[in-house]
């Protein structure tokens, strides 16, 4: 049995379709990553697999039925903004959590928690409030995890540490659902889902969402003239050191425009990165592109 | 040393050393990017560089206020004026009049996609649009040094994409751009990378350079190799070898910049710490 399992999920917001058919399933021992621009469906969706918001059509499936405050204690949820009461001690969160879900607050902490024990969770620093976020919400040993945007604000190798928690979580069972924005995150995930306009574009590991879509390298003597030159043809270039990349675009053509323009420059065709084909996926990054940035709707 | 940038700077909060030594130099057409985890030192370096705060130690090398752009982390876009006022707002502030100001408002409102927007409140804006418009307000004045604090946290890859060409437009232009970032793969995209840790420079140099001057080697395996110095990417693990011996069972690990950070935070810790997931 899954332990989410989504099927055909519609949610309408008056006349706005904020999910529009999604289908979507996390397995015992697996980490799924949900991506989506803004306005992409990807928070609504999260709120119909919480429970938090009926839907306007379809199933939602949590550990076989629908979500209600049964489902609730078997899952573990850290949202964006941590859920933790920062007027309270670490020790006294960990207690709290625990107590609201019927377990035990974890005796053993790991020693850099343990040093914390007594301090107000206000002074902490936010990769060590992470830490505590993230122990409250294993202490009842959660069949399913939601994570929204778990490592932001965390130096790398906080953020790794933090990701060897969640692992661990997943090696013994759990299954775990990440929303994110950022590809570090993402490249920690068994598996992908990526949203646009209320629907499911992508499924599937990086590599395979990348697929053998391709991108123009562009090595310039000097990147500002051929970044101008690239911008006043309408072939927006993102700049990468003192490299520049065109997405999706035709290498000849990048290479006419260049030296029309007068501009010396090596350019090359190379494999997209999965930031550019999530991009591409989203509605290309263009300017007032139609899947970005719905205001409200997510 | 030339350009924009800090020498040896310390900022102090009461008793608390926020920086603590630091030194970086951007020149023209240059993108640094500051990167570090929260508490690092990054805001208030770039305060310093803004002219916010006043350092307690150190020297710094800006250029008139009205030459800099400042976008600050969080708010910087009034909620209760609409785009077009925030604009004006931010023309008076930095002294740009007339049609000037008018023609550049019209182009950065293309630039941004925000042209359908221009009467919108602040406060109605998505958070992707509201940091674009803080953004525009930072470039109305074709700034010589454009100071940006994390301007894309929070926002989608879709609005960060279209952030980060208009931050490289105002680099092609002539700006030494200073951005920080918690996001290491974000600041690959920057010419010079400085890694804060503690108020302090962890790394310094262009990505290549950081990542080439790793000591020892990492290499990749399946099974975790070490209490401390392993660390997970996806599902296989890496390991720092300080010595370059590659361990049984591994194999070298082509390094990012991601890769370097870990090592270098990892060779600051004290040995024995225990710095491992309980």
């Amino acid at each position: 049995m899954s332990l989410v399992d989504v099927a055909g999920a519609r949610k309408r917001f008056g006349e706005v379709v904020a999910v529009d058919g999604v289908d979507l399933t996390v397995e015992p021992g697996e980490v799924v990553g949900l991506l989506g621009a803004n306005g992409a469906g990807k928070t609504t969706l999260m709120r119909l697999i919480l429970g938090l918001l009926p839907p306007s059509g379809g199933t939602i499936r949590l550990f076989g039925e629908p979500p209600s405050r049964r489902t609730r204690a078997r899952l573990g949820y850290v949202p964006q903004g941590l859920g933790l009461y920062e007027d309270l001690t670490v020790a006294e969160n960990l207690v709290f959590a625990a107590d609201a879900f019927g377990a035990r607050a974890p005796e053993r902490l790991d020693p850099t928690l343990e040093a914390v024990r007594g301090d107000l969770v206000a002074e902490l620093p936010l990769g060590l409030r992470r830490r505590v976020a993230f122990a409250a919400v294993l202490a009842h040993h959660p069949e399913l995890l939601v994570l929204d945007e778990p490592t932001s604000g965390v130096d790398p190798l906080g953020r790794a540490r933090l990701w060897e928690t969640v692992r661990e979580a997943a090696v013994t069972g759990a299954g775990v659902l990440v929303s994110t924005h950022f590809m570090s995150e993402a490249e920690q995930c068994d598996r992908l889902v990526v949203m646009a306009a209320g629907r499911v574009v992508a499924v599937g590991g990086m590599a395979e969402i990348v697929g053998d879509a391709t991108a123009v390298e562009v090595r310039p003597q000097r990147w500002a003239e051929a970044f101008a030159a690239l911008d006043r043809a309408g072939l927006p270039a993102a700049l990468v050191g003192r490299r520049l990349r065109v997405p999706d675009a035709d290498p000849r053509q990048v290479g006419a425009v260049l030296e029309a323009a007068g501009v010396a420059a090596d350019v090359r065709a190379v494999p997209a990165t999965f930031e550019e084909t999530f991009v591409a996926l989203s509605g290309g990054g263009e300017p007032g592109a139609p899947a970005s940035d719905h205001a409200g709707v997510a | 040393m030339s350009g924009y940038g800090v020498t040896d700077l310390r900022v102090r909060y009461g008793s608390r050393e926020a920086v603590d030594g630091v030194s970086f130099s951007v020149p023209g057409h240059t993108i640094a990017a500051l990167v570090g985890g929260d508490g690092a030192g990054k805001t208030s370096v770039l305060r310093v560089l803004a002219g916010a705060i006043a350092p307690a130690g150190g020297t710094v090398r800006r250029p008139d206020e009205h030459r800099i752009g400042y976008m600050p982390a969080g708010e910087a876009v009034y909620r209760d004026l609409t785009v077009d006022e925030n604009l004006a707002f931010s023309a008076r502030a930095y002294g740009v009049r007339g049609p000037e100001a008018a023609r550049r408002a019209d182009e950065l409102l293309e630039r941004t996609g925000l042209g359908a927007a221009r009467s919108r409140l602040g406060g109605q804006l998505s958070g992707g649009m509201r940091q674009k418009l803080a953004l525009a307000m930072a470039l109305l004045h074709q700034p010589e040094l454009l100071v940006l604090d994390e301007p894309t946290t929070g926002i989608d890859p879709v609005s960060r994409a279209q952030l980060w060409r208009l931050i490289a437009g105002a680099a092609a232009a002539g700006a030494a751009v200073v951005v920080a970032t918690c996001y290491v793969d974000e600041a690959e995209r920057a010419a010079t990378v400085v890694v804060l840790s503690d108020g302090q420079v962890l790394l310094e140099g262009s990505p290549e350079e950081v990542v080439a001057r790793t000591p020892g080697v990492v290499v990749a395996s399946a099974a975790r190799l070490d209490p401390e110095r392993s660390w997970l990417r996806g599902t296989r693990w890496r390991t720092w070898s300080p010595d370059g011996t590659v361990p049984p069972g591994a194999t070298r690990a082509e390094l990012d910049l991601e890769d370097a950070v870990i090592v270098a935070e990892l060779e600051r810790l004290p040995q024995g710490t225990g710095e491992v997931a309980a």
